[in-house]
């Protein structure tokens, strides 16, 4: 409906927001699934667990050293992010849009003191905390399986958190624009996966040929899996202030995006 | 007017254009205190546009609009505050309770957990819904969910209810639920706007009317006041040859205060309904012509608004 000139419209405008709404927007969204997680952690935990296992004892006993470690623990801390990052993703594009669309539920709290800006940003932190909540229960699972070696690995909500608020920015720009269900596939296809296979989680983006080993640098999971791996495995360095500023710009810059484009959506 | 002063809304000159699309052409009209005033129209008049600038949900392309003297577009949070809308689709939160929609929903004005748990149990005695407190909605029937739907824009005891089609797609026994509750709130002095196509639920309701046509007012006034204007007290209803009735009807001008044919059928508007019958079977008996069936009734708003924008039933109706 809205022409492609309007998608940013009031971009260049402070959002209305008022944190204690945005909270109650919040709110809500937690006290859904409080009564729908049992049914959504299928999706978002057992997936990266399988994975685990197929890759990391699997596949993994046939792999050689990678920079001195074993398959499996070059692979379990990246798993943390990419779980995160797909539970987010999941939550954003199905799981807004219908509360976007299909149940109205924006609809519906627009029509009191919140305001579209409220909603959309109780919405990322919502997203945020989901994404969060998934990749610290990978992490439990890693530290089961006895490969957290360090302390610092108690940081890890930090890479986490500035990572999943981005794939919320993202995936609510796709819902805003996503005419359908099915268009979700799309983000997923060519934006996600090919993120999750090449970022940095299976093998060392080093291994890229060398005309786009570029690319995952221009990823977020590529910095959250730097930053997450040394932490897990107690190797940091100062190369993880990098990665870290380097999430919280991407968000900080991106933020606006989704405000406007979703209200622009909606509101005619 | 029971309060001096200022209209709860007050709207000049409203437009509201989508692209070349101008939905509300520049409508005029305000809304006292206390009284329960209807927006009247088939679908796609332009109704709900008119109503989601009156909540601030869409912004106005031109004109006047305020709300309880302010201007909804510089004051929308604060007016919001105070208001209550009733949405033409259900926008419940499904996978929760009853109880915890309306607190979930007392969340969005700010209002304390105590006050909002004792606001909630209310409602729900009000709307009849006590019983179904911790029964999760998406098992709930239509009509309970429209009940929910109503009292959680009651949550913030708003001096403004808004109600946008409340009964559209209810059986006959919960709408009139719906109106009884709607009768009580206007009795404890809520002011109300709601839009229908229900003609029924105008007279039985409004105070006070617009009926909108293609965004445009085409008339306004009291219910009764609109059927004494245009169409009378009774309609006959004549069945049979087109022709022949034209000519049954002649020469009876005086008693006819206007007609209107709505498929089949002649409806002759008047207030005079059993002396026109008489004469019109007279007058029948003399020319010889037999009549399919005449049968005399009260009129309606439907009436006016049917000889008013000739629309049949059908187009009014589309949509559902």
């Amino acid at each position: 409906m809205a022409k492609r000139s309007n998608l940013l419209k009031g971009m260049d405008t402070f959002p209305d927001l008022s944190w204690p709404l945005v909270l109650s927007v919040f709110y809500r969204n937690l006290k859904v699934f409080g009564k729908t997680w049992k049914a959504s952690i299928m999706f978002n935990f057992v997936e990266p667990m399988l994975y685990l296992w197929a890759m990391g004892f699997g596949l993994g006993v046939y792999v050689t050293r990678i920079n001195g470690l074993s398959y499996i623990e070059f692979l379990a801390p990246a798993l943390i992010a990419s779980s995160a990052m797909f539970s987010t993703t999941y939550e954003m594009t199905y799981g807004s849009y219908t509360r976007m669309g299909f149940q109205k539920t924006f609809h519906g709290m627009v029509a009191t003191p919140v305001s579209m800006d409220d909603v959309v940003m109780g919405e990322i932190l919502y997203g945020t905390f989901k994404g969060v909540l998934y990749g610290m229960v990978f992490f439990l699972v890693v530290a089961l399986f006895g490969l957290v070696k360090s302390p610092w690995a108690l940081l890890i909500p930090v890479p986490l958190a500035l990572m999943v608020m981005i794939f919320a920015i993202l995936s609510l720009i796709w819902t805003s624009i996503a005419p359908n269900y099915d268009s979700f596939g799309y983000f997923f296809t060519l934006f996600v996966s090919p993120m999750f296979l090449f970022a940095g989680v299976f093998f060392p983006v080093e291994n890229l040929p060398p005309g786009i080993r570029f690319l995952p640098w221009l990823t977020p999971l590529y910095h959250a899996v730097e930053a997450i791996r040394p932490m897990v495995l107690g190797r940091v360095t100062w190369s993880i202030l990098a990665d870290l500023t380097w999430l919280t710009a991407f968000a900080a810059l991106t933020m606006r995006i989704p405000l406007a484009m979703v209200k622009n959506r909606l509101i005619q | 007017m029971i309060v001096q002063g200022i209209d709860v809304i007050s709207v000049e000159s409203l437009v509201k254009r989508f692209g070349d699309f101008e939905a509300v052409k520049g409508i005029d009209f305000s809304v006292t205190r206390g009284e329960c005033f209807g927006l009247l129209g088939p679908n796609g008049a332009g109704k709900t546009s008119i109503v989601k600038m009156i909540y601030g949900f869409s912004p106005i392309t031109s004109g006047k609009l305020e709300v309880f003297g302010e201007d909804i577009m510089l004051r929308a949070r604060s007016i919001k505050s105070r208001i209550g809308v009733v949405p033409q689709e259900d926008n419940l939160d499904p996978e929760l309770s009853v109880l915890d929609n309306l607190l979930v929903y007392a969340g969005y004005f700010r209002i304390e957990k105590h006050t909002a748990r004792q606001r909630a149990m209310e409602i729900m005695d009000f709307m009849d819904l006590s019983e179904k407190s911790a029964q999760v909605v998406g098992d709930l029937s239509g009509g309970m969910k429209r009940r929910l739907t109503m009292g959680r824009a009651l949550i913030n005891r708003p001096e403004l209810l808004i109600l946008d089609e409340p009964t559209t797609g209810l059986d006959p026994y919960a709408r009139h639920m719906v109106w009884q509750r709607l009768r009580r709130l206007k009795e404890a002095g809520t002011t109300m706007l709601l839009t229908t196509h229900y003609l029924e639920e105008a007279s039985q309701l409004c105070d006070r009317l617009i009926i909108i046509h293609r965004g445009e007012i085409m008339e306004q006034g009291t219910p009764v006041g609109l059927i004494d204007r245009h169409v009378g007290k009774e309609a006959l209803i004549l069945g049979g040859d087109h022709l022949l009735r034209e000519s049954l009807s002649a020469g009876l001008t005086e008693l006819i205060k206007a007609s209107h044919i709505l498929g089949d059928d002649l409806v002759l508007f008047t207030d005079h309904g059993r002396v026109l019958a008489e004469r019109v079977g007279e007058r029948a008996r003399e020319l010889g012509i037999t009549l399919d069936y005449h049968r005399l009734r009260p009129t309606n708003l439907e009436d006016v608004f049917l000889k008013l924008t000739g629309e049949t039933l059908d187009n009014i109706q589309k949509g559902f």
